[in-house]
C-alpha cells in the first residue's frame, strides 16, 4: 500500500489504483461502444447487405431534412411536456409522502418501484386496453352517466403522453425522495410565523430549497421518455413515432445501422444541449 | 409588544400529556425563560404559542384577544427555531427579508428594514452572502434579525443558542438580553440551561413532566426554590434526608438543626447550597453544625469543592479559596448550615 497525502501528486502505479477500475468500467461499456458508434455513423450503408468502412457525411446529411427535423421536435417537446408533467405531478406528491408516517411511505417507495418491474411493452398493452372503447375506463364514465357511449382514446397522443408518464413517474418520485425527506420541516413553520400561508411557505420554501432536485428531475425524466421507442408505436398513431422509433427502424428493421448510429448521436447532441441549457439557467437563478 | 396569558393549556399527543394545565401571564415588555429538562413539554408550549400547535385544551389570549384558533401566519409573531431554519436558497438579505415580502413591502423599504437590522445584529456587511457563507454565530445572529423583521408582537426563542459553544453562546446570552432590553419586545426563550435563563430572564418559568413547578425571578427560584425538583435543577443543592420536629426544628441522622419555615411534621427534605456552608475544624461548638469527614476536594483554582460525608449524607460546599485548599481527603471537620439558607419542603 502507498500512502498519499491529501493534495500530493499521484506519482506511483499503487497511487493511481483506486481510479483503475471505474476508469475500466468506463472504458469497456462506455467509451468503445460509444466510440464504435460514432465511427459507424460515417461508414457507408451497402444496400441488402451491412456496411463498409468509409468516412462520409451522408448519414448526417440525411437527417437534415424537414421530415426528420419534424420528427426530432416532436421527439424533443413530447418528452419535455412528459418531464413537466412528471416533476409537476411527482414533486407534490413526494412532499406529501414524506409528511406521512415512516412505514406508510416505505409502502408507498415498495409499490412505485414494483411499478418499475413492469416492462414497457406490458405498460404499453395494459395502458391500451385501458383506454379503449370495448374494455377501458370510457364503460366506467358511461357506467356514472358521464358519457352517453364508450370512447376509444387510444392510440393518440394523450395515451402516448400517459404511458411515458407512468413510466417515467417513480423514476421521478424517487429521484426527488432524498432531498425532500431532509427537508429541515423547521424552514415551512418558520415561513409560517413570518406571515407565509401554508401554501406560500411550499413555493416559496420547498420549492426554492429544493430546486437542485427539481432540475435533475426534469432531465432524468425527459432522458429517460426520450429513450422510449416501444411506447410510440403501441399508443400512438404513426405521426407520434419519435425520433427513438425511426432509430429503431433503421437500425433494426433497415439494417441501416450508420444512419440510425447518426441519428442516435445527433439526438444525444441535442439532448446534451437542452440539459446544459437547462443547468446553466439553473445556475443562473441560483445566483441571481 | 403585547401581553400573553394561558389560561389551562393542555397539549395531549395520544395518551401522553405533555403540557399539563399551564396558567402564565407573560407581561408586556418582560423576558421570559420556559426552563427545564428535555421531555418537560417546554417546546410544545412555545409551539403553541406560535400556533405551530393547537391546544387540546384551554385558551391564548394577547392583550385580551383570544387568539388560540389562529393560524401561525397571522399572529405576527417572530420565532427563531432550534436548527435557525435559516433558508439555504436564498441570500442572508433575502433571509432577513422575507416576512416583508411576504407582507408585500416595497423593494426599498425591505433593502431599508435588511440595512438597519444587519446593523442591529452588527453584521453590516454580510447581506449579499449564503446562508452555508457564514459561521454559526452569524447565523444565529441573521436568525434574530429575520425573526424581528417585522415588529413581532411576541418574539419566541426554541433553544436558540444550544448549538453553539460555550464561550461564544454566553456572549450571545448577554447580547441578547441587551437586544431585547433596547427593543423592549415581549419575549419567551426555551432552554433547558438554568444558566442561561438566570442569565436573561426576568421571569422563568421551571417546568417538569408537563407542568409548571415554579415561576419567579431568577434569585427568588433560586433562593427560595419551591420543591426538591426546582432545588436539584436550578444550580446545584445539597438534599438532606431528614424529620421535622416542630419549632423550627428538623432531625437529620448527623444530629438537629433549626430551619425557618417548612412543615411542622414528617418527612422532609432541606436544601442548601454549596456556598452556603462553612466548614470548620473538628469540634468546633455551635448551633447548625454537624459533624464530617472530608472524602473528596475537586480544586479548579476558581472555586474549591470539598465534599464531606456527614453521617452517610454527602453534602458539597464550595469556597473562593484564598490560597491552598485548607482540608485534604480524610480530614474531620464541622460543617455549619446557617439556618437562613436552608429552604425545607416535604418530598
Amino acid at each position: 500500500m502507498s500512502s498519499l497525502a491529501s493534495g500530493a501528486r499521484p506519482k506511483t502505479l499503487g497511487d493511481h489504483a483506486p481510479v483503475l477500475y471505474p476508469a475500466l468500467m468506463l472504458l469497456v461499456f462506455f467509451v468503445v461502444p460509444f466510440g464504435i458508434m460514432v465511427t459507424v455513423s460515417f461508414f457507408q450503408r451497402v444496400p441488402g447487405g451491412f456496411y463498409d468502412p468509409s468516412f462520409t457525411f451522408d448519414n448526417y446529411a440525411r437527417f437534415l431534412s424537414a421530415f426528420f427535423g419534424n420528427v426530432l421536435g416532436f421527439s424533443l417537446g413530447l418528452s419535455a411536456l412528459a418531464a413537466a408533467i412528471c416533476v409537476g405531478l411527482g414533486f407534490p406528491f413526494t412532499y406529501l409522502l414524506t409528511r406521512l408516517e415512516r412505514r406508510r411511505q416505505i409502502v408507498w417507495l415498495v409499490f412505485l418501484l414494483s411499478v418499475l418491474s413492469l416492462s414497457e411493452v406490458i405498460v404499453g398493452f395494459a395502458w391500451s386496453t385501458l383506454l379503449s372503447r370495448s374494455a377501458g375506463l370510457s364503460n366506467l364514465l358511461v357506467a356514472v352517466g358521464l358519457l352517453e357511449q364508450p370512447e376509444s382514446w387510444s392510440p393518440g397522443f394523450a395515451a402516448l403522453l400517459i404511458g411515458m408518464c407512468y413510466l417515467a413517474f417513480p423514476y421521478t418520485v424517487l429521484l426527488l425522495y432524498p432531498t425532500l425527506v431532509r427537508l429541515d420541516r423547521e424552514l415551512v413553520e418558520a415561513a409560517m410565523t413570518m406571515g407565509a400561508s401554508p401554501l406560500r411557505a411550499f413555493f416559496t420554501v420547498v420549492v426554492g430549497a429544493s430546486r437542485n432536485a427539481i432540475l435533475s428531475g426534469l432531465i432524468l425524466a425527459f432522458v429517460f421518455t426520450l429513450g422510449i421507442y416501444l411506447l410510440p408505436q403501441l399508443l400512438g398513431r404513426p405521426q407520434h413515432w419519435t425520433i427513438s422509433v425511426m432509430i429503431t427502424d433503421q437500425a433494426v428493421l433497415q439494417s441501416n445501422l450508420p444512419f440510425g448510429a447518426a441519428m442516435a448521436i445527433f439526438l444525444m447532441l441535442v439532448s446534451l444541449a437542452l440539459v446544459g441549457l437547462t443547468l446553466l439557467l439553473g445556475r443562473r437563478k441560483a445566483a441571481a | 409588544m403585547a401581553e400573553l396569558r394561558l389560561e389551562s393549556v393542555v397539549k395531549r399527543f395520544g395518551a401522553v400529556t405533555a403540557v399539563n394545565r399551564v396558567d402564565l401571564a407573560v407581561p408586556e415588555g418582560s423576558f421570559v425563560c420556559l426552563l427545564g429538562p428535555s421531555g418537560c413539554g417546554k417546546t410544545t408550549l412555545l409551539r403553541m404559542i406560535a400556533g405551530l400547535e393547537a391546544p387540546s385544551d384551554g385558551r391564548l389570549k394577547l392583550d385580551g384577544e383570544d387568539i388560540t384558533d389562529l393560524p401561525a401566519h397571522k399572529r405576527g409573531f417572530g420565532m427563531v427555531f432550534q436548527s435557525l431554519a435559516l433558508f439555504p436558497h436564498l441570500s442572508v438579505a433575502e433571509n432577513i427579508a422575507y416576512a416583508l415580502s411576504v407582507r408585500g413591502t416595497e423593494r426599498a423599504a425591505q433593502r431599508a428594514r435588511v440595512a438597519e437590522l444587519l446593523e442591529l445584529i452588527q453584521l453590516p456587511d454580510i447581506a449579499e452572502r449564503q446562508v452555508s457563507q457564514l459561521s454559526g454565530g452569524q447565523r444565529q445572529r441573521v436568525a434574530i434579525a429575520r425573526a424581528l423583521a417585522v415588529d413581532p408582537r411576541l418574539f419566541l426563542l426554541d433553544e436558540p443558542l444550544s448549538a453553539l459553544d460555550a464561550k461564544l453562546r454566553e456572549a450571545l446570552q448577554v447580547e441578547l438580553r441587551l437586544l431585547q432590553r433596547r427593543l423592549g419586545i415581549t419575549t419567551i426563550l426555551v432552554t433547558h440551561d438554568q444558566r442561561e435563563a438566570m442569565t436573561m430572564a426576568d421571569t422563568i418559568v421551571v417546568m417538569d413532566r408537563g407542568r409548571v413547578q415554579q415561576v419567579g425571578g431568577p434569585m427568588e427560584i433560586y433562593r427560595n426554590p419551591a420543591n426538591a425538583f426546582v432545588a436539584d435543577f436550578i444550580g446545584t443543592s445539597n438534599l438532606l434526608q431528614g424529620r421535622a420536629r416542630g419549632g423550627g426544628r428538623i432531625e437529620l441522622p448527623g444530629g438537629e438543626l433549626s430551619v425557618s419555615g417548612g412543615p411542622e411534621s414528617g418527612a422532609v427534605i432541606a436544601s442548601i447550597r454549596p456556598e452556603d456552608l462553612r466548614l470548620g475544624a473538628a469540634g468546633t461548638e455551635g448551633a447548625n453544625r454537624l459533624p464530617g469527614e472530608v472524602v473528596f476536594v475537586r480544586d479548579v483554582g476558581q472555586t474549591v469543592e470539598t465534599h464531606v460525608d456527614c453521617a452517610g449524607q454527602r453534602l458539597v460546599a464550595v469556597d473562593i479559596p484564598e490560597g491552598d485548599p485548607l482540608f485534604a481527603s480524610g480530614d474531620r471537620v464541622t460543617v455549619e448550615l446557617p439556618a437562613e439558607a436552608i429552604v425545607v419542603f416535604a418530598p
